[in-house]
């Protein structure tokens, strides 16, 4: 919404510059997202002219060389406008003026006559649109009065802002009315106080007649009749309002209507009343598919949700938001029907969106106007109609489907007041502020008041908590005191998982890794990328039904397209190696758990979560796993890079981890293993597929992702027991174990610790050899036997039974000692 | 003979202290100490001297000999010591080389690093965290939080809406919480089965959240007033990406509810959480501001942290950062409308007499104020150039 400053100060003028008002409105009222300059940077150098005399150039077909009078001389300025004539009253820039863009004006010379000035038309000064000729002023205005006496050429205009809960500051009286509220600077009398005498002949409904078929939906509609209106421009200030106001003229009936929507908030629309037929009206629902072409030249289609102003045959408008070429008043009009309505906000949005079509009336009625704002328009519209198309106001006035809501009132309690603002506030000061802003004040009892709530601000404020907002701003947000709340007993702090999730990023960002944040929505072919077949459950993603782009369209069912994306980005620019790793959540087509924490996707409410949001840790690692030094050589992360991290993620959160070897679609066959914490799948650790690391690039690599709340719920983090480990001390031993290639090392390792049973504290293969001496198909893996008792020293008895125990356990795998 | 001895002793130490390497100290050792050496013929010869000499002439000569053993010793010693600093001072290496990192240095993402900054703020304060679902109900996005059907954001155009036919089969959603088209088809035997009826969600009930606020609604569905919570989450809106705009981003959302909690309480926190993340001698400022389920509204704007609110940087030069206004907006917040309580009141919200603030302030926009990051699209791109920085 865009405000010039001296229309605005016609009903408010608390004497303060436009920058000051802009400040206070912006603290107490609504926000001024700038100001802005139309016209001239300054008054300075521009003044009315009288034309003397208009001469041919002798060296130009097409420019006059003027004698102008421009009060303190008489000069010669070269004129190159068709229309320009000895006797008009013209505005003139002189040397040293600057011009609207900023170019100052010099003296020039134009084939060969110097010109001491410059003749404006209304385009050059930003008072209007018309650029064919200049702009020849109105009488009475002497020669060398200031032009800034007769029009507005060097305007400021407040942009505003608008939340969408204050139509009211869609018209300019409304933003007076806020300033009044703030600066106590006086308010002029309602603009619609007075309306204009009815002298034509008949009486409206001689001429016209309105049916409104949907009330619920058009609330009240209006219509007044005009005869022996003439069409024509409109006088200068009014087309300089609407300029700086950001509407282009038209004629003086159509600017009329913009002047008084961008005056009141309230739109208006002037009909030909000898193009509708009967002169009859019918606002009806459109039909399925029904077609009209608007005033832009767009052919619309219409649903039957959509309301239209139609004549006799056919539609002339769509209701509240654009008019049709039908019934448009032209040059021709002599008699004007003049419609002011009231829509149902909630359709008018409706409509205008489906049609993806606003326009200033729509955005006015969509935020849903008060039926009384119809018959303020055409009060203020009939008298300007009057009086400057020389028009005549038939008696009467159509007034259809009135239904004006009652006032309502609302108590405001003083306590409540002071106690949601923090602040005390006088009741006489939380009055001056309410009736500043034209609510009716009652006090009720000792500190209490009730307030009547005024029309401009009836579907706004209907609660006690929006006067305290009323009285709050106008007291001035800024003026509270900053306080902290009261409640010494709450107490803040991570739960336990957030804690670790924590941690286990920490741990992820030590182990050398970078954190991404990639996006959730995810593209379609994303599965068939990582090769997913038919029938995989991460396939069925859950989707959007209006994505934004092809690339953003259903939510990842795991991380690691992310990460392959930015290992690709990477690997693009430079980079030889990358650690990647993302904290976040896939979306799965399940339904939220029920418990399992918020890392599991159970979260607090009543309604369970539409979706299965289980937070993730994935990892995924492109060349060498180490940093590159220059002493070492570089090695291709491979599998047991990978698990090495997710071990050591495991370790730092004091969770078990177990791998079972398995296959995935997006992996290597021979190098994968799913992980199982707990005995619960939870995710899964491999080489990439070749092919998958063909299809971004990537000359291979290896990674993770595993589901944080099992880990979480398996953590011994912050409950560890204290073990002695000092009072008896352990035996070590080293034990070479020769067993069949396809044995698993982890097979080995339990058959150990089974054997050494309670008094084998831990076993770890520190090696695996291979070679003539273990024989073609075996391998030996090497062990680092503790053997520790909690109470006693073990003896060498002791250490030689178990070993034997060890040995027969190892023979049950078929592997045996080699000692 | 007690004289010779000493002098033996004083001769022999001189020429230890002066031996140049240990060639020479084995020599001297053979030459004093040695099977031919004077001091051993003298206790060889001590059975032949008078028997009142015996005893003094063999201490003295036994305590020399010791005397002497250990000054070889001593100056072996220094020798090889001197010998090792010589052959040290020849392994010299390039100090000025990179050392061998044990591991890569990682880095937390800028936005995990300031949604944490900004939680523990908060956590000082006495908040707890909460986190809540991305994909979800209407009902809590927008109706809950007092967006009146038609309310301009739930149009179309601003929410990703989720299709009804890719979430599992089995979800239901009580009638009281679906947000039909009162015109769609089968509406009217959906209201006949009462509000507690579980009907499969239409296409318009289900969306990626907008804003963090709906955990708002099931944050007090959870628990009874008193209430302190903030609540980090991913959010989305069809926005077109671009410097300032992205159809997912970050917010941290606040509430806080319980007796006279009230808006200078909003603007005292705020002011506490914009110092601790901007710095001690940041100002804020409140504007008025709407939205659907705050009232009263506020906008808080924090006094520039480039130009420490003058609007002008060196040489005068309006502020790019602030536009030269000196301020910056940070976040939006506000008084919890009670039609917003009304939603919860059977868990202990009662609108008449229940207040509190909330307020939701943009994790990347907060990262990009404390650091200078120009443009949002630089979270997504996770180029390490830039992940490295932080």
């Amino acid at each position: 919404m865009r405000v010039p400053f001296s229309w605005m100060r016609e009903y408010c003028d608390p004497g303060l510059e436009v920058d000051e008002v802009a400040e206070l409105l912006s603290m107490r009222a609504v926000e001024v997202e700038r100001v802005i300059r139309v016209g001239a940077p300054s008054p300075q150098g521009f003044v009315v002219g009288l034309v003397l005399s208009a001469e041919q150039h002798p060296n130009a077909d097409r420019l006059s060389v003027c004698e102008v009078d421009t009060g303190e001389a008489t000069r010669t300025i070269v004129c190159g406008a068709p229309n320009v004539a000895a006797g008009q009253t013209v505005p003139v820039a002189l040397p040293g003026a600057v011009l609207p863009g900023g170019r100052q004006l010099g003296r020039a010379k134009l084939r060969g006559v110097v010109s001491d000035g410059m003749i404006l038309s209304e385009t050059e000064l930003e008072v209007g649109d018309d650029a064919a000729g200049i702009m020849v002023l109105g009488d009475g205005a002497a020669a060398g009065t200031p032009l800034a006496d007769v029009l507005p050429i060097s305007e400021s205009v407040l942009d505003l802002e608008l939340n969408p809960n204050r139509s009211d500051c869609l018209g300019v009286y409304g933003v007076a009315r806020e300033l009044h509220a703030i600066t106590g600077a006086p308010l002029a009398p309602a603009p619609w106080s007075e309306d204009a005498e009815a002298d034509g002949d008949g009486e409206v409904g001689d001429y016209a007649s309105v049916s409104v078929e949907v009330p619920e939906l058009c609330p009240r509609f209006t219509a007044r009749a005009f005869s022996e209106v003439a069409i024509g421009p409109s006088p200068a200030w009014l087309k300089a309002r609407l300029v700086a106001a950001g509407q282009r003229p038209i004629s003086n009936v159509v600017d009329i209507t913009n002047y008084v929507m961008l005056m009141t908030a309230q739109p208006l629309h002037a009909f030909d009343l000898d193009r509708l037929p009967g002169g009859e009206v019918i606002v009806r629902r459109a039909r399925d598919g029904e077609t009209m072409t608007t005033l832009d030249g767009v052919e619309r289609t219409f649903d039957r949700e959509t309301v239209l102003v139609c004549d006799r045959d056919r539609p002339s408008g769509i209701a509240g938001i654009m008019g049709g070429q039908v019934s448009e008043v032209s040059a021709e009009t002599t008699r004007v029907l003049l419609e002011v309505a009231t829509w149902d906000g909630v359709n008018i949005l409706r409509t205008s969106s489906m049609l993806g079509l606003r326009s200033e009336a729509s955005t006015r009625f969509e935020k849903q106007l008060h039926p009384e704002l119809a018959i303020r328009g055409q009060r203020i519209a009939s008298r300007l109609i009057v009086e400057l198309c020389g028009a005549r106001l038939l008696p009467g006035t159509i007034d259809e489907a009135a239904e004006i809501p009652a006032p309502h009132a609302i108590s405001l309690h003083g306590a409540r007041l002071d106690s949601l603002l923090g602040v005390h506030v006088d009741r006489e000061e939380a009055i001056e502020h309410l009736e500043r802003l034209e609510f009716e004040v009652e006090p009720d009892g000792e500190d209490d008041l009730r307030a009547t709530v005024p029309v401009h601000r009836h579907y706004d404020v209907t609660r006690e908590a929006d006067l305290v907002e009323e009285v709050g701003r106008l007291h001035g947000f800024d003026r509270l005191p900053r306080t902290l709340p009261e409640h010494a007993d709450r107490v803040g702090g991570l739960s336990r998982e957030q804690a670790l999730r924590r941690r286990a990023e920490d741990a992820m960002r030590d182990l050398g890794a970078c954190e991404i944040v990639s996006w959730s929505l995810a593209a379609p072919d994303l599965p068939d990328r990582l090769r997913l077949p038919e029938g995989d459950p991460r396939r069925d993603a859950i989707a959007t039904d209006n994505p934004l782009t092809a690339e953003q369209v259903a939510m990842r069912t795991s991380l690691v397209g992310g990460l392959l994306d930015a290992a690709r980005h990477n690997l693009a620019r430079d980079a030889d190696r990358v650690l990647l790793f993302e904290s976040g959540r896939a979306y799965l087509r399940a339904a939220g758990p029920a418990e399992g924490g918020e890392l599991a996707g159970a979260f607090a409410g009543e309604l369970p979560p539409p979706a299965c949001e289980p937070h993730r840790i994935g990892c995924l690692a492109v060349g060498a796993v180490a940093p590159t030094a220059w002493r070492r050589e570089a090695r291709p992360v491979d599998f047991y890079d990978a698990k090495g991290l997710l071990e050591a993620l495991c370790s730092r959160l004091g969770a078990p981890l177990e791998l079972v070897p398995a296959s995935e679609p997006f992996l290597h066959p021979g190098r994968t293993a799913r992980i199982a914490i707990d005995g619960r799948e939870s995710g899964w650790v491999g080489e990439l597929h070749p092919l998958v690391a063909r299809e971004w690039d990537l000359p291979g690599g290896a990674g993770f992702e595993v589901d944080l709340a099992p880990l979480v719920a398996a953590s011994r983090f912050g409950r560890e027991r204290y073990e002695d480990v000092t009072t008896y001390p352990a035996v070590l031993q080293d034990l070479a174990v020769v067993v069949a290639e396809d044995v698993p090392a982890e097979r080995v390792r339990a058959a150990v610790l089974e054997g050494g049973d309670e008094l084998l504290a831990d076993a770890e293969l520190f090696d695996l050899y291979r070679g003539e001496q273990v024989g073609e198909g075996r391998k030996s893996l090497a062990l680092r036997l503790e053997f520790r008792a909690p109470d006693r020293t073990l003896t060498d008895d002791d250490v030689a039974e178990r070993r034997e125990a060890i040995k027969r356990a190892l023979a049950g795998i078929g592997g045996s000692l080699r000692e | 003979m007690l004289d010779r001895i000493e002098e033996l002793k004083a001769e022999a130490e001189a020429a230890i202290a002066a031996a140049p390497g240990a060639g020479e100290l084995e020599e001297l050792r053979v030459a004093y100490l040695g099977r031919k050496s004077e001091l051993t013929s003298i206790l060889r010869g001590i059975g032949d001297l008078d028997p009142t000499e015996r005893g003094p002439v063999g201490a003295a000569a036994n305590a020399v000999r010791q005397a002497l053993e250990g000054a070889l010793t001593a100056r072996r010693s220094e020798l090889e010591a001197a010998e090792l600093e010589r052959s040290l001072l020849d392994d010299v290496i390039d100090v000025t080389l990179p050392g061998t990192p044990p591991v890569a240095t990682g880095h937390l993402h800028l936005l995990t690093r300031t949604r944490r900054e900004i939680e523990d703020v908060f956590v000082g304060l006495g908040y707890r965290v909460m986190e809540g679902p991305d994909v979800e109900h209407d009902y809590y996005n927008f109706t809950a939080l007092n967006h009146p059907p038609g309310h301009p954001a739930r149009m179309v155009q601003d929410s990703f809406y989720v299709d009804p036919k890719s979430l599992a089969e089995g979800i239901r959603v009580p009638a009281w919480a679906v947000a039909r088209d009162p015109a769609a088809p089968g509406r009217e035997a959906e209201e006949a089965a009462g509000p507690d009826a579980l009907l499969p969600p239409g296409p318009r009930d289900v969306l990626l959240r907008t804003h963090t606020s709906p955990m708002q609604i099931r944050a007090m569905e959870s628990q009874p007033p008193p209430i302190f919570i903030v609540v980090p989450g991913t959010a989305y809106r069809r926005d077109t990406i671009d410097a300032t705009h992205s159809p997912m981003f970050h917010q941290v959302e606040g509430l806080a509810v319980g007796d006279g909690v009230s808006l200078a309480d909003l603007a005292g926190t705020l002011q506490e959480a914009a110092r601790a993340l901007f710095g001690p001698d940041r100002e804020t400022r409140l504007k008025p501001d709407f939205f659907p389920f705050t009232e009263p509204s506020v906008q808080v704007d924090v006094s520039c942290m480039v130009c420490g609110g003058s609007g002008r940087v060196d040489g005068g030069e309006r502020d790019p950062v602030c536009k030269g206004t000196g301020w910056i907006e940070i976040l939006g917040a506000g008084m919890v409308d009670p039609n917003v309580f009304g939603f919860v009141e059977r868990s202990g919200y009662d609108p008449q007499t229940v207040q509190g603030f909330a307020f939701g302030m943009g994790i990347e926009r907060i990262a990009m104020l404390k650091h200078g990051v120009p443009d949002l699209r630089m979270y997504y791109e996770n180029d390490l150039r830039f992940l490295g920085q932080f």
